[in-house]
């Protein structure tokens, strides 16, 4: 008798995989998954996206990097994921060392583990990604048997909360200085050199590269920053964030891994361009992407085609900030439709502005009855959003929804936030009634026997959290309370309204927020109470169902730090901010000159209507560099 | 045209369920470029049943799926192709086309062809052999009664496994048993062992057992005399 092959080469015996929820998170071999023979390789390198499986799957940073890594010969780039809290407690247990999913080799066997911070919640997974893999939470207790921890991601541009968990930290764009870091590692090695002096000479050579080990910080008698340098001569005051300018030519995943398990986005994810013209200045993202760099229309047609080819996918999405300010979207669209159709594939357009092309393409790809409609005002009144300068008028929301509900649609999604700089009750309450004004054009505008039921608006509010690198950096943030009356005044403003049944709201938690806002602008005191959190087994905060905030709270206690001393104090112009030795490209007189603008309430144009000289021209390229014979400024 | 599609699942696929072998297959027919007809609508997806769902863990060399294409350039062909766009552990066996159905009749799907199923059962480390027990399945055959108890959500609940099992013997070392499955009321392979082991009287460590699925049958027989064939035989080469 013929029996097919069930030897188990997995770093977990079938017993364990047998009981954890969802064990193909473990067992790596998906389809464009790279296999390279690890004795024929120089560097291994483990990269980490620190949260579950299917979320980390579907992030596309880490699939370009990916990409780039082990398109090198000498390099075997590998992934990571957070294991479930049901296989942590095994691998506790059972003292099974983490590892990587291709070789399934310990984590701790390889040269480099990249992580990547997306988002500040996620930061006591960073330790337990450390702590499975047997290599000490602080980097200064590592030794020449522990590979070097590298963290990257948006997170970085403020990285001192996670500073003395990391060797080094590579800020800004992935494609441009990675080479740059492993030749030297490799000629360190050769040489003989150890840890730290491959840190000493990454941070002296390397653009882009900080070593927090490196720079020594020292505090006044009110907490705030008294200084902040290196502790040497050599190694750089500042560090400029790394760019690619051209994005036809940085590699791009066009065979994307393609998973056993379904990820969040389970779809090919079309880049279309880096940085967002908008300026809002609540976003961080619009400020340390700049500026704004296309790829070009040929580039997109060819990944489109080939992504699609070699995963199968039933679904394609474009990503960007805002897709809708890219210069060749009509055609690029018109591309993909005609392509979709022929394959049978979803064509998902996120971030698009509603106006008369958007609606009439989204009436092509998706079915009006069922999709809805996603405006993002996020402040009710016209004043406030002149504060945070999203230019989005209320006459032009009434108008696409006009637009929208004479399409054929019936349900609206609005986003807001609440707690931004200024807020009054007056602006809470205008968030309610335009929700109410955007249902009472459903019913001017579509006749009764047309209607396809009840108008549905969801309302969504988050809390407004201050970002590093953005014009209210200097802002002081709510605190729980604060934020909770506001959703109940919004909750309660809603109730008052005369379509107040077609209005459902939903708001963030608030505690998660309170956190989010420490860890964003925090210092590297902050760092001792994610140790304490994490030692007390705070894990997966992201996911309402393991976040403990008692835990927090408690561990804030234990270590003497001051919640209310990072979220609810203005800062002067003059205080030194914990990220300030950091340069995104976009300079600190902007940005204070933006936060004096917000608080005067004055729009600023965007990067197309007028250059307000951010500082991100010295990128020599990008929309910076666009002719506006043809636009007003 | 309908086409079955016989296929092995083993090594590290094992561990991927149903729900996602069905997504595997998915993109692997499009990145293998079939023509597979589609369902009209917003959202078109693939016309595809599978036969019977395979319980984690288990391997098997016996699974099908059913397929409608639109067109084709042969079973070798479509063959090639979908093994080249497959992953490690999935074989494509055999490729087959189901007849036309007669006027007014439809294909029965693989879904609801099942009648029974073969499955062989042998320790994952080697150590212990079934040959030891060669000579008991008869007795534990001829029993009228073989009792196993399922936990539901009423509660327990004991079922009398012996007129479901079809067949039962000792080869090379494994328990080879053919049980009922599908429409007739599915026995798990797992309830066979634990009742062949509690018959021994020998204790057995959970997880020692490899489950292995070597066919799934349809009946073209009657209620009274059976006719079991494998699935693959209601299709056609061509
Ligand atoms: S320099 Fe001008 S065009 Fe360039 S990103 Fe800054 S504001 Fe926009």
């Amino acid at each position: 008798m013929q029996l097919p092959d069930f030897q188990n080469r997995l770093a977990l015996p079938d017993e364990i995989l047998l009981s954890v929820e969802k064990p193909a998170r473990y067992i790596g071999g998906e389809i464009n998954a790279v296999k390279k023979d690890k004795r024929r390789v120089a560097i291994r390198f483990a990269m980490c996206f620190p949260d579950v499986y299917e979320i980390g799957m579907s992030h596309l940073g880490i699939q370009i990097l990916y990409e780039m890594f082990n398109r090198y010969e000498d390099v075997w780039c590998e992934r990571v994921y957070s294991p479930w809290l049901d296989l942590d407690r095994i691998l506790r247990k059972e003292k099974i060392p983490l590892f990587a999913l291709e070789s399934q080799d310990p984590v701790k066997d390889f040269d480099f583990l990249g992580i990547t911070l997306q988002y500040e919640m996620c930061y006591t997974n960073i330790l337990q990604i450390l702590d499975l893999s047997g290599i000490p939470l602080l980097a200064k207790n590592r030794g020449a048997d522990c590979p070097i921890v590298i963290g990257g991601g948006p997170c970085v541009y403020n990285p001192e909360p996670v500073a003395p968990f990391f060797d080094l930290f590579y800020i800004g764009e992935g494609e441009t200085a990675y080479r740059q870091l492993l030749d030297l590692y490799l000629e360190n090695k050769a040489a003989g050199g150890d840890r730290k002096q491959f840190l000493l000479r990454a941070a002296r050579e390397v653009p882009g590269i900080y070593v927090p080990s490196l720079y020594d910080v020292t505090y006044k008698e009110d907490g705030t920053i008294a200084s902040f340098g290196p502790v040497r001569e050599d190694v750089p005051k500042t560090i400029r964030k790394e760019i690619a300018m051209d994005l036809d030519r940085v590699p791009y995943p066009d065979k994307p891994l393609v998973p056993y398990l379904k990820p969040v986005q389970d779809r090919v994810v079309l880049e279309i361009q880096r940085g967002c013209i908008r300026g809002c200045r609540f976003c961080q993202a619009g400020q340390i992407y700049r500026p704004v760099r296309e790829k070009s229309l040929e580039t997109l047609k060819e990944y489109a085609a080939a992504m699609l080819k070699h995963t199968g996918q039933e679904e394609i999405s474009l990503n960007s900030l805002s897709s809708s300010d890219y210069s060749r979207l009509e055609e690029l669209v018109d591309y993909l439709m005609e392509t979709c159709r022929e394959k049978k594939v979803n064509i998902s357009l996120p971030s698009l502005r509603i106006d008369a092309f958007s609606l009439d393409v989204m009436g092509k790809v998706q079915d009006v009855k069922k999709s809805s409609l996603t405006f993002a005002p996020e402040a009710g009144s016209q004043r406030l959003r002149d504060v945070i300068n999203k230019g989005l008028t209320e006459e032009v929301i009434l108008q696409g929804a006009a637009m929208a509900f004479a399409g054929g649609w019936s349900r609206v999604k609005l986003y807001f936030m609440l707690g931004l700089p200024t807020e009054t009750e007056e602006d809470i309450w205008e968030i309610a009634r335009l929700c109410n004004r955007i249902a009472a054009v459903y019913y001017d505008v579509v006749p009764k026997e047309k209607r396809n039921g009840p108008v549905q608006i969801v309302a969504s509010t988050s809390f407004f959290i201050p970002k590093p690198f953005t014009p209210f950096q200097w802002a002081s943030m709510c605190t729980k309370d604060a934020f909770l009356q506001k959703a109940g005044l919004t909750k309660h403003a809603i109730h008052e309204q005369l379509n107040q049944k077609r209005i459902k709201y939903n708001w963030h938690e608030a505690d998660v927020s309170v956190l989010e806002g420490v860890f964003a602008r925090g210092d590297r005191r902050v760092a001792d109470v994610i140790l304490k959190a994490y030692e007390k087994g705070c894990l997966y905060d992201a996911w309402g169902e393991s976040f403990h905030y008692d835990r927090w709270l408690e561990a804030f206690a234990e270590c003497g730090v001051d919640i209310g001393f990072y979220n609810s104090r203005t800062r002067s112009r003059d205080e030194i901010l914990p990220w300030d030795f950091l340069d995104c490209g976009v300079s600190r007189d902007f940005l204070w000159k933006e936060w004096e603008r917000a608080q005067a309430q004055i729009l600023t144009p965007n990067c197309r209507q007028a250059c307000q000289g951010c500082g991100a021209r010295q990128f020599g390229g990008g929309v910076c560099f666009e002719k506006r014979e043809d636009m007003d400024s | 045209m309908k086409v079955r599609i016989k296929f092995s699942k083993y090594g590290a696929l094992r561990f991927i369920g149903h729900l996602d072998l069905m997504r595997t297959f998915q993109k692997a027919l499009r990145r293998a470029d079939i023509d597979v007809t589609y369902t009209t609508g917003f959202s078109p997806h693939q016309v595809m049943t599978f036969a019977a769902p395979l319980g984690m863990g288990l391997c098997s060399i016996g699974e099908y799926m059913d397929i409608e294409v639109d067109s084709h350039r042969g079973a070798a062909d479509l063959k090639e192709r979908l093994q080249a766009a497959c992953p490690e552990g999935i074989d494509i066996l055999s490729v087959r086309a189901l007849p036309e159905p007669e006027p007014n009749k439809k294909v029965i799907s693989a879904m609801a062809s099942v009648s029974a199923a073969a499955y062989a059962a042998v320790f994952k480390d080697g150590t212990r052999s079934f040959s030891d027990w060669a000579s008991q399945s008869e007795a534990f055959l001829s029993q009228t009664e073989i009792l196993s108890q399922k936990e539901s959500k009423k509660g327990t609940v004991t079922v009398n496994l012996r007129p479901g099992i079809r067949e039962l013997h000792v080869e090379d070392g494994a328990l080879v048993f053919t049980v009922d499955a599908g429409s007739r009321g599915n026995i798990r392979p797992e309830q066979v062992t634990e009742c062949f082991f509690a018959f021994l009287g020998v204790r057995v460590p959970a997880n020692a057992l490899q489950l292995i699925r070597l066919e799934l049958y349809a009946d073209r027989g009657t209620p009274e005399k059976p006719d079991f064939v494998p699935l693959e035989a209601l299709g056609e080469e061509f």
